[in-house]
């Protein structure tokens, strides 16, 4: 008899768990905060650019080694400002960012930023655009080569090698930046909007190239997007970003298991609720710049929020 | 076809002198004549000879130049004024001071020719260098391309068609600066050639070498330039393919 109670409870159990991973409970909670040093540390920073636009106020974000780390927000966010200022080729006008605990001044070989643009070397073909920079960290030519038709097969490109960048489509090129950037495998990747081009199949390959890349070789990825269903597919996180001025909404922990489906209703449930978080944030930014959180649990409101409206 | 009637017209039943106002026939018997006795051919290779040196500096010098001028503040701001000044200078300007430096001698008129056209070449790839997409500098600094490889393989490349457009450039004000040289300070040369036809009082020898003068100006500005520059618009996508 009370092998039956067992047995029922069990089944309880499981049917509750079910119930609450389709209705995208306990999926997505505020992140919780790791030990350790972390890879980037992205502390109070700020950017105002010289027309007085601010485009970053008051941003912390800490990512670990080996985090996929999605920044979603609607354009004009400051989300390209923030990557441009964590690759180095902007000074943030306020705030501190160090990566191993140094402080970031100007590129380095440590860290590769995806343009939103296929920034291309327009006069070379597709495998120069790839040799050119192998051989320029010092890779034989026979080496560089070959890892240049390996990854223009990866980003399924081949039989244009020999193509120029002009001559291919704007999700084409994005591919070749792509397959440019994994080639020369640097341990940060800075992603900005790589596959906004891109029909949804050959996202789909993307996405799983990209995670492919990832869990083999847990590199740290910042990876930019507004399609909040693609954060979830790919983030172990996603810090979702409010406009005017630029700053941090949420700072969520993504628990569903990979490989991902975009399909599976507990996803879809979740962007819901992070697309309903974001439209309630542009109202209440409209409003008054008000301050609002996602109930991400669909319980209490997460813990206190930084005084993220404040005047500037 | 028709102007060419209309001079030859002009010339037969013109007020003025025929020998004054050839008409085509007329010069293109004297440029045949002058291409027989090889006086025509010695003399465009003379003036070609110095055009290719003088030019060949001037590139050299010019191009280096305007990337200092592009790149570096402290250049930037010891030599533009200069450089901008200078260019506003005719070059044959610069004939009496070359001849009281080096004399009447084949330097001097390298000089004239560097100094027409030196200026421009400069002027015209800091232009393009300044003009390059600020986007490929930054993927290149991401990518950690820098150096000699930098400039060599991002910089000039990516600002090529400017620079190409700058030599365009060059080229007929060199070919310009060296014929007026070649009239005022007499060595060999088609200059000279127009000069010993107004000495003779040939109006056709005169006509004929400048018929020259324009059809080797016009061949390396409209054909060797005009395909090297599609050359390179088409390979970096500045152009439609043609159909
Ligand atoms: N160079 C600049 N000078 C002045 N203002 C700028 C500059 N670049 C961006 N901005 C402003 O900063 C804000 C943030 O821009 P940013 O490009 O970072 O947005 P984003 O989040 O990347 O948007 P999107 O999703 O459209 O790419 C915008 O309001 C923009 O107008
Ligand atoms: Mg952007």
């Amino acid at each position: 008899m009370w092998r039956q109670v067992g047995r029922r409870f069990a089944r309880l159990t499981q049917a509750v768990r079910r119930a609450r991973r389709s209705a995208g409970i306990g999926l997505l909670t505020p992140r919780v905060k790791r030990s350790g040093p972390p890879k980037i540390d992205v502390s109070r920073v700020g950017h105002r650019f010289g027309n007085q636009v601010v485009a970053l106020h008051d941003v912390n974000i800490e990512v670990h080694a080996g985090e996929f780390v999605c920044l979603l927000g609607p354009s004009g966010c400051g989300k390209t400002t923030l990557l441009y200022a964590l690759a180095g080729h902007l000074e943030p006008s306020g705030g501190r960012i160090t990566i191993d605990g140094l402080r970031v001044k100007g590129p380095g070989p440590d860290r590769l930023l995806v343009f939103q643009e296929p920034a291309l070397f327009p006069w070379l073909n597709v495998r120069q655009n790839l040799v050119f920079p192998l051989r320029a960290r010092g890779l034989s030519r026979a080496e560089a080569d070959a890892r240049a038709r390996e990854y223009v097969a990866r980003v399924h490109l081949d039989g244009f090698e020999e193509t120029l960048p002009h001559q291919l489509s704007g999700g084409m090129r994005m591919r070749v930046q792509l397959a440019r950037a994994l080639a020369l495998d640097p341990a940060v990747l800075l992603m900005d909007e790589p596959f906004a081009a891109l029909d949804a199949q050959t996202r789909g390959h993307m996405h799983q190239l990209l995670q492919q890349v990832w869990t083999r070789d847990r590199k740290t990825v910042v990876f930019v997007t507004h399609d909040v269903r693609e954060a979830l597919v790919l983030g172990d996180r996603v810090v979702v970003m409010a406009a005017r001025p630029g700053r941090v909404l949420q700072d969520l922990d993504v628990r569903l298991e990979r490989p991902r489906d975009p399909d599976d209703e507990a996803l879809v449930e979740m962007s819901r609720r992070i697309r309903d978080e974001l439209r309630r944030a542009e109202a209440a930014g409209a409003a008054e710049g008000q301050d609002a959180r996602i109930a991400a649990d669909g319980a209490a409101p997460l813990g206190p929020a930084p005084n993220l409206g404040a005047p500037l | 076809m028709v102007p060419l009637l209309i001079w030859e017209l002009l010339s037969r039943i013109g007020p003025w002198p025929h020998w004054l106002f050839p008409g085509p026939l007329a010069v293109a018997a004297s440029v045949v004549h002058m291409a027989a006795d090889g006086r025509l051919g010695t003399a465009a290779g003379r003036s070609l000879a110095r055009l290719v040196q003088g030019y060949a500096l001037s590139a050299l010098a010019g191009v280096p130049l305007g990337v200092l001028l592009a790149r570096s503040t402290l250049v930037r701001d010891a030599l533009r004024p200069v450089v901008l000044g200078l260019q506003a200078l005719p070059s044959i300007c610069w004939l009496p001071l070359a001849i009281l430096w080096f004399g009447l001698s084949e330097t001097s008129i390298l000089f004239v020719v560097v100094m027409g056209s030196v200026l421009a070449i400069a002027i015209a790839t800091e232009d393009a260098i300044a003009g390059v997409d600020p986007l490929i500098l930054r993927a290149a600094g991401t990518l950690g391309i820098r150096g000699a490889r930098f400039h060599a393989g991002v910089l000039l490349p990516a600002a090529l068609p400017g620079i190409l457009t700058g030599l365009k450039l060059g080229w007929s004000f060199a070919w310009r600066a060296l014929m007026a040289g070649e009239l005022l300070f007499v060595a060999g040369g088609l200059g000279q050639l127009l000069q010993n036809g107004r000495e003779l009082l040939d109006a056709a020898q005169v006509m004929g070498v400048m018929a020259a003068i324009v059809a080797i100006g016009v061949a390396v500005d409209r054909v060797l330039f005009r395909i090297l520059e599609l050359r390179v618009r088409r390979r970096w996508g500045l152009v439609e393919e043609p159909a």
